[in-house]
This record gives structure tokens, sequence and C-alpha cells, in this order.
């Protein structure tokens, strides 16, 4: 269970890095900032408390891996990075203008502590699997951690990786689903609906965790049962709100990508800051 | 070329195009504990199972869902493996080719593709396991090196090679009963460089995979007619070599191109790129699959049907010898 105090890190870590996702938001005209806010407890809890990584050298062999299969909230995890020390956090201040290293989904050959290039959705899964599958041949120890969005679990190859990392028993892969209940077009269940989705998950071999995506305890606990299962793959459905944090974003599928401007900045600013 | 190949000429008679790429994709793995190889529940189609018998451990096949397995060739890849992926060439080049693309070439992995079954040569399997189109696609993926290798021997060198390079490759092969065109592995083989058959001054047939050995009968018999035809084996698509193109251009002044593939997007299309390029005219025919998927059939006689054996590589040189691309023998006005 978590302190008080390593709670109180991890909640004040989460609200500092919404804002710098809101200030960049603001600066570059425009992100994917409804799922960089559902996501962040997701991203905050791993690369704030369970990744092994070395931010002075972002391709050590043993390290942990991490694949934001939803790779458009990259702006979400540029953010963590930058303030991990993986790179110099003005540069963000280029992301998506002509020539940056920052495009809306992060290329691993151009941003140091990203390990695979994501965008495409249903990719990911894939990935994280033969990341996990290549270290336990060769013997290394490191975990591999996939966040995919809910939209993208109607893809077909996400299920061809599920089957395969049942197979395969690939038990240091954990993945998780960032459950926002939106894509582009709108609610899930209406275009195309996904539950029950842990039903899916165990039918397919996972054992599957459901929580409240935004609340730390209850991410952890999750984390450190799977890193502790041994048979089977673990997925983590992470009940979460898209735009989660800014009251006036929660819910809508308007805030999948979209700009803010500075009257916009400051609204969203202040709600954050009464987050706990 | 990998060291310590034991098998020899006469095993090679008795194995088949695939099964010698098996052992020799073996071997390599023997030697080489970053090999890994990949299958799609055509491990014994493919021959890829040789390596999972000798060496199962790093033997992984992932059942038919091609598109998670290249990607994870991806993954693996990244974590410093080199995996080589087989299964036929449709589900490789068309299935998959999101994920070869996107996972694969963009990220610049290191991950070898042996997609047999190309062309025509599953015959009676039908269009759905034909793949005439994969040249064309693969070729257009910046970071793809493309090889059709003409024969068991090619193959096994293509194989050895690719591995030995860095970045993705896409080899493609028959069923793996073709003939042998060489009669040995002892050639110059090296990725990017056509490999001149014949010596000739009349006209140059530039060939790949299967077809080059129907090439050489053809200007075998045609030289019985007094027609000199060079033959290239242009067994690198991508990288083409470029050069030896245009140097049959200024030396035959007729090109004719043969491949089992579509004349829209492969070896023809790369290597009318390379004439136009060098602004120097000459007659030109492009012998392939001419928009039109094939019928049911024997890969032999499709071959014949569509033109693409000796019959039909004569006829084309009948045809190009006669054909007027210029009105004088003036160069100097060219650009």
């Amino acid at each position: 269970m978590l302190s008080n105090k390593e709670r109180k890190f991890l909640e004040d870590t989460a609200r500092r890095l919404r804002e710098r996702i809101v200030e960049v938001t603001y600066s570059c005209g425009g992100t994917h900032i409804g799922g960089a806010m559902s996501q962040h407890e997701l991203l905050i809890a791993l690369y704030y408390k369970y990744l092994n990584i070395d931010p002075t050298n972002p391709r050590w062999p043993n390290r942990d891996r991490f694949v934001l299969s939803k790779g458009h909230g990259g702006i979400g995890h540029a953010v963590i990075l930058a303030d991990k020390g993986f790179f110099d956090t003005a540069l963000l201040d280029d992301f998506n203008k002509t020539g940056s290293p920052f495009g809306m989904h992060l290329d691993w050959q151009t941003v140091p502590g990203v390990d695979v290039s994501t965008g495409s959705l249903g990719h990911g899964l894939p990935l994280a699997l033969g990341m996990a599958l290549g270290g336990r041949q060769q013997g290394l120890d490191y975990h591999v951690y996939c966040v995919m969005s809910d939209g993208e679990l109607q893809e077909g190859s996400i299920w061809e990786a599920a089957m395969a990392a049942s197979q395969f028993k690939v038990t240091n892969l954990t993945a998780f689903v960032d459950r926002n209940k939106f894509s582009l077009d709108g609610p899930t269940e209406s275009i195309m609906a996904l539950e029950p989705l842990d039903k899916k998950f165990e039918a397919f071999g996972w054992l599957v965790l459901s929580i409240d995506g935004h609340d730390f305890d209850q991410i952890c606990e999750a984390v450190e049962t799977a890193q502790a299962e041994k048979e089977k793959p673990v997925i983590i459905i992470a009940d979460t709100i898209k735009g989660k944090g800014i009251d006036f974003m929660e819910n809508q599928a308007a805030w999948h990508y979209a700009g803010v401007d500075a009257a916009m900045r400051d609204k969203a600013l202040e709600s954050i800051r009464k987050m706990k | 070329m990998a060291q310590g190949l034991t098998w020899t000429v006469e095993d090679a008679d008795s194995m088949t195009q695939a099964e010698i790429y098996g052992e020799v994709l073996t071997q390599i793995g023997q030697q080489n504990e970053k090999v890994v190889a990949l299958t799609a529940d055509l491990a014994k189609s493919t021959k890829i199972g040789r390596f999972g018998e000798k060496i199962p451990e790093r033997f992984y096949n992932f059942g038919i869902a091609e598109a998670n397995m290249i990607a994870v060739a991806s993954g693996m890849a990244e974590t410093g493996l080199i995996p080589v992926v087989s299964t036929f060439a449709t589900f490789a080049s068309m299935r998959a080719a999101e994920f070869v693309r996107t996972d694969l070439c963009y990220q610049k992995r290191n991950v070898k593709i042996i997609a047999t079954h190309s062309g025509t040569s599953f015959g009676t399997a039908g269009t759905t396991h034909h793949c005439i189109e994969d040249l064309s696609i693969m070729r257009t993926f910046p970071g793809m090196t493309v090889i059709a290798p003409a024969d068991a021997y090619e193959t096994a060198r293509a194989v050895s090679a690719a591995i030995e390079m860095e970045g993705p490759v896409y080899i493609r092969i028959g069923r793996g009963f073709e003939p042998p065109l060489h009669k040995s592995m002892d050639f110059d083989f090296e990725i990017g460089k056509a490999i001149e058959l014949r010596e000739g001054t009349d006209v140059t047939v530039i060939a790949t995979g299967v077809t080059v050995l129907h090439a050489v009968e053809a200007a075998d018999r045609a030289r019985q007619q007094g027609v000199s035809v060079r033959v290239l084996d242009m067994h690198t698509i991508k990288p083409l070599d470029v050069e030896a193109v245009v140097r049959a251009v200024q030396d035959t002044r007729r090109i004719i191109t043969v491949e089992d593939h579509s004349t829209i997007g492969g070896l023809g299309t790369a290597v009318a790129d390379a004439i136009a390029a060098s602004g120097k005219g000459c007659a030109f025919a492009k012998l392939g699959y001419q928009d039109e998927y094939s019928i049911v059939g024997y890969p032999e006689d499709l071959l014949h049907i569509y033109k693409l054996d000796a019959d039909g590589i004569l006829e084309t040189i009948g045809l190009v010898l006669k054909q007027d691309f210029e009105q004088d023998e003036n160069w100097e006005d060219e650009i």
C-alpha cells in the first residue's frame, strides 16, 4: 500500500505535469489533450515508481520498456520524459512544429526515452510482446508495460497479440487499457461496442484487473500484482475520464484533439490546481 | 558468406530451393545466437521448420496471424535479436504490409523476411495464394532491400548476405521446386549488383527470380539464330544496379525485362525508371503479368501462357529486334 508521502508525491507530480501539458497545448496550437489527461495517472505511476530506466542511458539493454500503444498520447509521454531528464524540457516549445523532433506521435529515432514508434493503433501490443519475448529469449529480466486506448481494441492485431501473449505465457508483459470510453467519433459503445471487455481478455487467457485509473493506490496495487503474476499475462483495465482534471473537457469526444487560447488555458490550469 | 556450410552440390540436387534456404538459415542460426526464426503456421511449407527442428528454443510459430508476427519481429529486433520471418509472399507483403512499412522500414528494424510461393509459383492454389504485387509494394518502402534470387544457391547467398547487413530485407522465392541456375555456391554474389550470365550486343534481357533460368535458355536459343543476347540476373530489385542497366542501354539499345510479377511497379518499372533517367533512347518491353491475375494452372504452364518462359522471351526478342527506336545512330542528340 502507498504511504501518504508516496501518494502525495505521485499526486503532486501528476498535477504539475498536467499543467505542463496544458502549457504545451497552448503554445503549439493543439494536442491530443483529452487522452493525455485520461492516461496520465497510469504513466505517472509507471515512470515515478516502477520503471527501471536510466535517463542518461536511454537504450540500456536491460531496461524496462514502455510502449504507448495509443501513440497519440505522445504529448503526455513527452512531458514526463522531459521531466525525468531524457531531454531538455525547453525542446517541447517546438512540439508539432516543422522539423521538430516531436510530432503528435513520438518517434524513437528522434526522442530519447521512447522505445518504439507508435501512432497507428493496434501495433503497440505486438511490439511490446516482441520486446518481452526478446528479453526472455536473451535471459534478460526486464518488464514491458504497454498502455492501449480502448478504441484501439477494435483493431484485430491487438487480439492476435493477446492470443500469442497467452500462448507463450509472456508474464514479463503487463498491458493497460485507458478505458475512457470515447474515440474520435463518439462513445466506443455506440460505434463498435467493446463490452464485456474483461470477459474478452479472460477468454484470451489473461489475468484481468479492473481499477479506477485515476486512483494511485489502485494503480500501484494492480501493477504489483502484475509483476508478481507468473502464469498469465496481465491486463489492467483502467476506468478513466477523457480530459480528466479539466472540468470543461471531461467526458467529451470533442476534446480528443484540440487547442486552447489564453483564457481557456487559464481556466484549465485553475481546474487542475483544484485536483487533490 | 557464412562459414562452415557442410552440405554439398550433391545434397543441393536433392534439396528443393526452399529446403536449401532452410538448411543455410539453420547453419547461420547455429553460428549466430542472435538469429531467431518466426513463422505463421507455415513452418513446413516454407521450410523454416528445419530451423525449428534443430534450434527449437529460437523458433516461434505465431499461428495464422501475420500482422502480429511482423510487429513482434520488430520488437524482438529492438532488443538486439535478428528475426528471420517466413510466410507466403501474399501474406508477408500485403496482409501485413502496413506492419512491414511502419514497424520495420520506418523504424529501421533489422528483420529479414523470406517470402515464399511468390509470383504464380503456387499455381493451382489460385490467385488468393499468388503474389504478383510484392516487388512493387516492397520497393516503395524507404529503407527496404528487395531481392528475388534466381535459384536455391542464390537464395542461400541472399539469406546469408541479408543477415550480414543492417536493416530490413525482403527476399522472395518460388515454391522451392524450381531447377537450379548455378552449378554451386561458388559465384560472386553481392546485394545490388546484377550478374551478367551471358554477354551480348543485340539485345539485353534483364530477368529476376525464377524467370532468369528461362532468360538464359532463350538467349542460348537466340544465339543459334545469330542473335547476340546479353542476360542480366537482376536479383536485387532495390537497390537496382542502375549502372548495369545504363551500360546495357548503351551497348545493346534494346531491353526486355522479365519477372514472375505484374508489369506494374516491379523490375520492369524499376528498369524503365533507370532508362528514362539516363536520357538515352532504346527499345523497351516488359514481360510479366500485364495487369491481370492468372488462371489456375501448374506454374510451368503459367509461365508459358503468360510468356515468361524461354518461348515467350524468345518471341519478345524477335519483336523487339524489329522495333525502330530512333532515326539514326547519333548519340550526340540524346540528353
